[in-house]
């Protein structure tokens, strides 16, 4: 059995290699520092098992899972328990390990990977999300004692801002207890695009794109290096 | 004021001296690079970055087996999300602490 090691942090990296190496059987063929490296890995090489850190910049661990089209069996490690629940939304996830990784614990999620075959298919979380919301038209913010309906052919874009997320309408603003992540799952994957870690837009709504940013309204937003691809992917172009 | 100590280090390495010491060069490498990182986003008023690097730091904190340190760096970092920074000169007292500890490894 072969696997990866995906984590920003170095200590991390070379934990996780301890433990791999003296507890188990599985070869580490490669650990790397950020989750675009093992992307174009993976391109050309099969690994049997990843342990993945969720919480890295401008690319994180659900960002890497939902991107690549034939999952091997992913370990999830990280520092943030607020993610259990999410995890295991994802048919490839085996285990999801806190750190800092206790002995006892890695041991118990690698005898899970002996029991669980591999994924062969896109994660389903992501086929019920997209056939959910692309199949109505609009969502309900909870905005104090009130559930407000907010068309999506409405929303301009969706700006993160720390445990809140900014709503921008036609017409108005709204500030709303969640994530981008969250709300990301909510949307029609055909009308809306992550272009940045803070925001998501209304690809209808673009006026213009130059370089590294896109005019929405009056709205400058910033295209990561990430999605800029995906963006150009989408546009209609002559 | 709780202590650090390198009890997980140890235990991790199994009585393998080589290890022992492989591990703590990566502790004495990385953190200051991570409170560095901190320091700079501070210094910049980039709040959000800031409980990045809290959150990387927290790691450390755990590893170092600073328990109380760790929940008020969980405290810090949400408060650094929702741009307040109470908890400021805790958190750097604390990394300060451990910073001494391991250049003492």
């Amino acid at each position: 059995m072969t696997c990866i090691i995906i984590d920003d942090e170095m200590m991390a990296r070379a934990i996780l290699e301890q433990y791999i190496t003296s507890l188990t059987k599985i070869k580490v063929v490669e650990a790397f520092p950020n989750a675009i490296t093992a992307l174009k890995y993976l391109n050309d090489h099969e690994v049997d098992v990843i342990f993945l850190d969720i919480h890295m910049p401008d690319f994180d661990g659900f960002d890497f899972i939902k991107t690549i089209k034939n999952p091997p069996k992913i370990i999830l490690v990280t520092s943030d328990k607020e993610y259990a629940s999410d995890a295991f939304e994802f048919d490839a996830i085996i285990d999801y390990l806190v750190k800092p990784i206790t002995e006892e614990r890695f041991k118990k999620a690698v005898s899970k990977l002996n029991h669980r075959s591999r994924v062969k298919e896109t994660p389903q979380l992501i086929k019920k999300e997209v056939a959910t919301s692309d199949q109505t038209n609009d969502f309900y913010v909870n905005i104090g004692n009130r559930l407000i309906k907010i068309d999506f052919s409405q929303i301009m874009l969706i700006k993160a801002q720390g445990d809140y997320v900014e709503i921008k309408t036609d017409t108005n603003s709204y500030t709303v207890h969640t994530t981008l992540k969250k709300i990301e799952t909510k949307l029609p994957k055909k009308m809306f695009l992550k272009l940045h870690r803070s925001y998501i837009i209304n690809t209808r709504r673009i006026i213009d794109i130059e370089n590294n940013s896109v005019l929405i309204g009056r709205e400058i937003i910033p295209v990561s290096r990430t999605y800029k691809i995906e963006l150009l992917n989408r546009l209609n172009l002559l | 004021m709780e202590e650090p100590n390198i009890e997980y280090i140890l235990k991790l390495a199994r009585g393998e001296e080589s290890i022992k010491l492989k591990l703590i060069k990566v502790l004495q490498y990385e953190l200051p690079l991570e409170m560095e990182a901190y320091y700079e986003n501070i210094k910049l008023n980039q709040w959000q970055q800031a409980a990045f690097h809290v959150h990387k730091i927290k790691h450390k904190i755990a590893i170092l087996g600073l328990e109380e340190t760790y929940s008020m760096a969980e405290k810090y970092e949400n408060q650094l999300s929702e741009y307040r920074t109470d908890l400021q000169s805790d958190f750097e007292n604390s990394l300060k602490l451990m910073l001494n500890f391991v250049n003492t490894l």
